[in-house]
């Protein structure tokens, strides 16, 4: 009997597997949930936030700007449209992109892009927040 | 007839020349490699997407989403895909001479164009092309974020019902020798595109299926919009490649001949000079 998950991300830019994963912990549009061993079949939507999971080798933390969740047979498969490591995010970059948010919003310009602005802040600062976790 | 001096000045600048395409075929080469990488790496991603979306297309009534709902073409857009640089062969030319096809196909309908790569964006907007938008200067640096950045607009113009059918004009790379300008439908979306296996699973789904379809569609043209782009790089790389190797070979065929023909006009004054010589010492002797 195997009591783990099996744990894929999948980005545009890489695939990367992890097994031996008791307790996965992802960003649903309804707030944050876990996966746990024996989950039922679930597809979901994920949005910008923090993604746990946990091993014997301890825990690992991953920010992601959303994507999704499918669940079936233990195999849990995270389809992120970016997701990183907590200990490899870029803070520099993540700050920037805050001020260029900033900005961005301050000056008002088309709905458009403050729509596109507040999303940008929403990631930067789910960036900072999350590498800030582990520093 | 060159002097000496000229011959071997161009054998120099033609050695000069030499060294910087032979470089950039290297550069290219490293390049194409990189691409070619970025693509197989997409590929998982683009087939599980694939099967979310058709696993939802077909327990749900599609007719009622704005990206799948098909309406007859008036205005039309083109997205054409070039490099930023040229040096390339006839990688730019290609494209352009599809889309002044393919305007020429959509002549009875209003046709506009949207640019990404500079060398497409020059050539239009020098003759007056109606360019709805432009993306310069991202092969340099090529990210995903281009990708969304491109599809979220184009999604928007279909949506505002700005456009009614959307193409694409881009350089599918074959090999590295290889490279075809092909024309692609983009927007609307059918149904039948979506490959994966079908899947009996009944699913919880977070939030429902048609909002979740709904948010997944982007994602496949996001995914689209991102191939395209690593496609065409991986072109242009390949395509660049081979120009550089071509222009190589012919600077180092152009240099044996002018070293020949230097050679010879260098016999050719030495004789000379010894013919005068000789015949100068015979005119002083029967002096």
């Amino acid at each position: 009997m195997n009591n783990y998950l099996t744990v894929s991300i999948t980005t545009p830019q890489k695939k990367r597997v992890f097994e031996g994963v008791s307790s996965c912990t992802a960003p649903g549009t309804k707030g944050s949930f876990q996966i746990l061993v024996d989950h039922a079949p679930l597809l979901s939507q994920l949005e910008i936030g923090e993604i746990k999971l946990e091993s014997d080798k301890g825990l690992e933390r991953y920010s992601t700007s959303g994507g999704f969740l499918e669940v079936l047979k233990n195999n849990v498969s995270l389809l992120l449209e970016s997701c990183e490591k907590a200990e490899e995010i870029d803070v520099e970059r993540a700050k920037s992109a805050l001020e260029r948010a900033r900005k961005r919003m301050q000056e008002k310009s088309a709905d458009l892009d403050i729509r596109r602005a507040e999303a940008a802040l929403l990631r930067a600062l789910n960036r900072i927040r999350i590498a800030g976790k582990v520093r | 007839m060159a002097t000496l001096r000229e011959i071997r000045r161009r054998i120099n600048s033609i050695k000069s020349t030499q060294q910087i395409t032979r470089a950039m075929k290297m550069v290219a080469a490293a390049k194409l490699r990189k691409a070619q990488e970025s693509i197989l790496a997409a590929r998982p991603y683009a087939r599980k997407i694939d099967e979310m979306i058709r696993h939802l297309i077909v327990q749900l009534e599609i007719s009622g989403l704005p990206l799948l709902a098909v309406r007859p073409p008036q205005r039309v857009t083109l997205v054409v895909v070039t490099g930023d640089r040229g040096l390339c062969g006839s990688f730019n030319s290609n494209i352009i001479k599809k889309v002044l096809q393919q305007i020429e196909t959509h002549r009875d309908k209003e046709v506009s164009l949207v640019c990404i790569g500079k060398k497409g964006y020059d050539f239009f907007r020098k003759r007056g092309y109606q360019i709805d938008n432009k993306y310069i200067q991202i092969f340099n640096q090529l990210e995903y974020l281009h990708a969304q950045q491109i599809t979220e607009y184009m999604v928007e113009q279909y949506i505002a019902e700005k456009t009614d059918l959307v193409e694409v004009v881009y350089n599918e790379f074959k090999n590295a020798v290889q490279q075809f300008a092909v024309v692609e439908k983009y927007l609307p979306l059918t149904a039948e595109e979506f490959e994966g296996e079908l899947k009996n699973v009944s699913y919880l789904y977070e939030p429902d299926k048609l909002s979740l379809l709904n948010a997944l569609l982007p994602k496949h043209l996001n995914l689209q919009t991102w191939r395209i782009l690593l496609e065409s790089n991986a072109a242009e790389q390949g395509a660049r490649m081979t120009a550089m190797e071509n222009a190589t070979e012919n600077a180092s065929e152009i240099i044996d001949d002018l070293t020949l023909h230097y050679n010879k006009t260098r016999q050719a004054a030495i004789t000379k000079e010894i013919s005068e010589i000789v015949g100068g010492a015979e005119a002083l002797k029967s002096a």
